[in-house]
């Protein structure tokens, strides 16, 4: 057999290739070569082969069946091999596969080998990919090396020590005695590595750190270097633009500041060389900022005292107006991170920050916004309102939802007067209607309906903006609201405001019916509208014309249209002496709670801005198994594996309660169904429809078990087509009582934007009498309205 | 620490890949999909972060390559840009005025270059000339063609 082609002709010969297809093909063929020469335990090619085959696997090409064979050459005694062997290990392998475990035995053996560069490779690998088992194996052997006078192994161990640490926390301890002497090291890869490792620990336990502090005295330690390397001479090989080793530098001023939080003497400590960087570093370079950039940081979290914060804050501001834009990006950070604990430093520099709400950078617009609401208060919101107004007038799509949420938000706390904060919510209204987030609209009406003496000049503004543009959604919403409610304010003409404005019953009544039958009315909307005709019913003369409009809609295709329709007729019909008490004008109402936490509402109360947002565990924590699991069962790629989150139940918002005080009226129109019964075991589907997402529907499924035997550790899951989405919600409990005792319940929620027909495919598992069960099955036979 | 590290052509090809993380080849995929897409779609005068779910990602063009990475909060992201460009002078150094082709048609080799340069996620040499020592002498101990053939393998 001809020997294998080599890797570099076989890149050249890809490379040739004009289409994807071609270029499949060339793999295809080469891939089948390569099995067949790993096939015959080829000794020869086979790091030639796997060499071949990462660079496919880098195409985007599979090459699991590659990952063995890396092992046997990580297992030879050819260096050419090893090395190749531990790349493909790291490419291919991680701790998800059981091969991976394999490789232990190698590695120990490696990390004893006579060559420092066969245990570099060893360590390096261990350190990158090791398993939590594979480092509880080998902790011991990189222990040993860390204690070696040899500089290249050492640094290599300290950072394959600081994965272990990051592996199996546990496993700290063991290290300590070796990391003492490393910080005397001259070699500054040793350095930097132990420095790293020191830093791992203290961030890991607070009793290291306290140990550090007061037993090692390692601040002191730590400013020596640092001066040294300050002070020294220039070192070729450590030189960045004029500055010796700035990596280390950074890394010092980072271990520093964790050493110095929350403790005087450390702090006091530091104060001098901290003081001596801040001011002494170049900053004509980008190297020289960003040893600034650390110390400001470290400056800001340890207990300095106000001299050299304030000189740090300074530095920031002059961070601001640096033409670089990484920097001054880096530096509305910086001052997002420290606007709370120095709030009164940072106003200083109000006027810059809001200056780079003009900038065309997108993501320092985005931090001058975030930064700009935190320093919003009672002295400067007229001012920073009007600047923020203009942002929002002009800003990118992308911005708008943020920005209205944040304006609204400080307007709610520091307007001052009711009269700005109707006309600032207009403002916003207008201009960014159509990105003024869902949530809001409930909480702009609940404002409106506590500004009392508003209530007149708010209802002629929403009106006249209404009959300028009815496109914006939001806005729309509030304004039929409101015109509902105080459709009587406005025939009277009793505005104090401003000039009241003429108009007649007849023309409020076609600006609501006209809403209901534009185009660009969402079905939300037009409920809105319509709830509101009626209740002018009660406000109104023109209870007729009224009638009409109610009746021509209980025959809409809408069903919550149709379902209104049909009540308020009931209401004329059989309940017309109720009319009046039921559609009176609404009570205060109160604020339940605060709604829907934005970024930038964090940004104002907590003290680290930076906290992710919690509502949404990422998706890479999700396990797999159960996921793909359901996946083959609907045949791979049709299926959108189910999330299962617990969400933290939202307090409900006013406006909610303000729907559901309608909606007592109504009754679910969508009959329930039994989805599964068998065994013993019946699931019953019961639906709503969410409000104000016509499109998703809710489910709860109600799990009750007839046996004598109660169904324990009982989970569903379910899984839909492609074009759903599905999220399913925490169970009420893991046990369903026997004899129908009790019942588990769990809410899904389905998204069904293309209006499909629904069906799912559930799977049950349980134990039962001590025995586990598990069951598939189809369902069907939702009923149509839940998915129309 | 660097989450992952990776490099990527103007047309958006993938040179080289390091996960200093356990990730899954199908969280890989897609982590490649979307920093392609957001890098590629920034125009040219911007600024060299970004915010990407939890992490901050750093990126810088160099001729034709575009080196990207993901940082966690803790990370400085000035002191990454001087880290990225560290790595494309290793290259330099190594390949003698390095272009994309070089890192193309050896890619092993910035492997190996990356490895003697970061671990974990961390900076494990900061000196300019240990890396290029080290390579050199990790060169020597590769087999030529002829002691690679008569050398038994296990």
């Amino acid at each position: 057999m001809p020997a294998p082609i080599r890797l570099r002709e076989l890149i050249r010969t890809i490379r040739t290739a004009r289409t994807q297809a071609e270029e499949r093909e060339m793999i295809q063929k080469e891939c089948a070569a390569i099995r067949s020469s790993f096939r015959e335990e080829d000794n020869t090619y086979r790091c030639r082969n796997v060499a071949k085959l990462l660079y496919m696997h880098m195409l985007g090409y599979p090459a699991h069946f590659g990952q063995l064979e890396c092992l046997k050459l990580i297992a030879s005694q050819k260096f050419t091999d090893k090395r190749i062997g531990y790349l493909g290990a790291m490419l291919l392998l991680d701790e998800r596969q059981d091969v991976h475990l394999l490789m232990t035995n190698c590695i120990k053996n490696d990390l004893n080998h006579s060559t420092q560069y066969v245990q570099g490779l060893a360590l390096c690998t261990l350190g990158c990919m090791g398993s939590s088992e594979m480092c509880r194996d080998l902790a011991g052997e990189v222990e040993k090396l860390l204690k070696t006078s040899n500089s290249y192994l050492r640094k290599k161990a300290a950072l394959c020590a600081v994965h272990v640490i990051r592996k199996v926390p546990e496993l700290m301890e063991m290290f300590l005695p070796a990391t003492k002497n490393l910080l005397s090291e001259k070699n500054h890869g040793v350095l930097h590595t132990s420095v790293v490792l020191l830093t791992e620990m203290c961030e890991r336990s607070p009793d290291m750190l306290l140990h550090f502090r007061k037993v090692w005295i390692l601040v002191p330690q730590l400013v020596r270097i640092l001066k040294n390397l300050i002070m020294s001479g220039y070192s070729p090989e450590h030189d960045v633009s004029g500055i010796s080793d700035p990596f280390l530098q950074v890394r010092i001023l980072r271990l520093l500041r964790i050493l110095g939080r929350s403790d005087d003497d450390s702090s006091e400590a530091m104060n001098d060389i901290l003081a001596q960087v801040a001011t002494n570093t170049e900053t004509s370079k980008n190297v020289g900022n960003a040893i600034l950039y650390e110390t400001v940081l470290t400056i800001m979290d340890i207990k300095s005292e106000s001299g050299l914060r304030v000189l740090a804050i300074n530095i920031l501001g002059r961070f601001l107006l640096n033409n670089d834009k990484n920097i001054r990006y880096v530096a509305l950070t910086s001052l997002l991170k420290t606007v709370q604990t120095d709030h009164n430093a940072v106003q200083r520099h109000r006027s810059t920050i809001v200056d780079c709400l003009k900038d065309l950078d997108v993501s320092i617009k985005r931090r001058a916004m975030e930064l700009s609401f935190a320093l919003v208060n009672g002295n400067n919101i007229r001012g920073m309102m009007k600047e923020l107004l203009y942002f929002l007038d002009s800003c990118d799509p992308e911005f708008k939802a943020d920005c209205a949420s944040g304006v609204f938000l400080a307007a709610e706390k520091y307007a001052p007067s009711k009269r700005w904060h109707i006309d600032t919510i207009m403002r916003v209204l207008t201009t960014a209607g159509s990105y003024v987030r869902d949530d809001s609209v409930p909480n702009l009406i609940q404002l409106i309906t506590n500004s009392v003496e508003m209530h007149a000049y708010t209802v002629q503004r929403l009106y006249k903006a209404l009959l300028d543009d009815i496109s914006q959604q939001p806005l729309v919403q509030v304004s039929s609201w409101c015109i509902g409610e105080y459709g009587d304010l406005l025939v009277s003409g009793q505005c104090e405001e401003e000039e009241p404005i003429q108009v007649t019953e007849d023309e409020v009544l076609d600006v609501l019916e006209g809403l209901l039958v534009s185009n660009l009315s969402t079905p939300v909307t037009r409920g809105y509208s319509l709830t509101a005709i009626m209740k002018l019913s009660t406000r109104f003369s023109s209870v007729n014309r009224i009638k009409k409009v109610v009746s021509i809609y209980g025959s809409s295709i809408d069903v919550e249209l149709q379902q209104r329709a049909v009540e308020y007729n009931a209401l004329f019909k059989k309940y017309d002496h109720m009319r009046p008490a039921l559609l009176e004008r609404m009570p205060i109402m109160e604020k339940t709670a605060s709604n829907g936490p934005t970024e930038i509402v964090q940004t104002n109360g907590e003290t680290e801005p930076s906290v992710p947002d919690t509502k949404h565990p990422p998706l890479v924590t999700q396990p797999a198994n159960q996921a793909n699991d359901l996946l083959d069962l609907l045949g791979g790629n049709d299926v959108v594996p189910v999330i299962q989150t617990t969400l933290p139940t939202k307090p409900a918002s006013a406006g909610g309660e303000l729907l559901d005080l309608l909606g007592d009226l109504s009754l679910s129109t969508i009959p329930p169904m039994t989805a599964y019964s068998k065994n013993g075991l019946k699931i019953e589907f019961t639906f709503e429809r969410a409000n104000p997402n016509p499109n998703i529907a809710v489910i709860t499924i109600h799990a009750t078990n007839t046996t004598e035997a109660d169904m324990t550790e009982f989970v569903f899951q379910a899984a839909v087509p492609k074009t759903f989405q599905l999220q399913l919600l925490s169970p009420s409990s893991n046990i369903v009582p026997a004899l129908n005792q009790g019942s588990v319940t769990q809410v899904i929620r389905v998204l069904n934007p293309q209006k499909q027909q629904l069906r799912m495919r559930v799977k049950l598992t349980y134990t039962h009498k001590g025995s586990p069960v598990q069951d598939l099955a189809e369902v069907n036979n939702f009923p149509p309205q839940s998915w129309q | 620490m660097l989450r992952f590290l990776l490099l990527f052509s103007r047309q958006g090809k993938l040179r080289l890949q390091k996960w200093f993380t356990p990730v899954t080849e199908r969280e890989k995929k897609k982590v490649i999909r979307e920093m392609t897409l957001m890098v590629l779609a920034r125009p040219p005068c911007s600024c060299n972060f970004l915010h990407w779910r939890d992490l901050k990602i750093v990126y810088k063009r160099y001729a034709s390559l575009y080196f990207c990475c993901g940082l966690e909060d803790q990370d400085n992201e000035l002191l990454t840009l001087e880290v990225l460009h560290r790595y494309v002078e290793l290259l330099d150094k190594y390949f003698g005025n390095v272009c994309e082709l070089d890192i193309i048609f050896n890619f092993e080799k910035a492997y190996f270059i990356l490895d003697e340069f970061l671990m974990g996620g961390e900076i494990l040499e900061t000196s300019k000339t240990a890396v290029g020592i080290a390579m050199e002498e990790a060169e020597t101990l590769q087999e030529t063609m002829e002691e690679y053939m008569s050398k038994p393998t296990y």
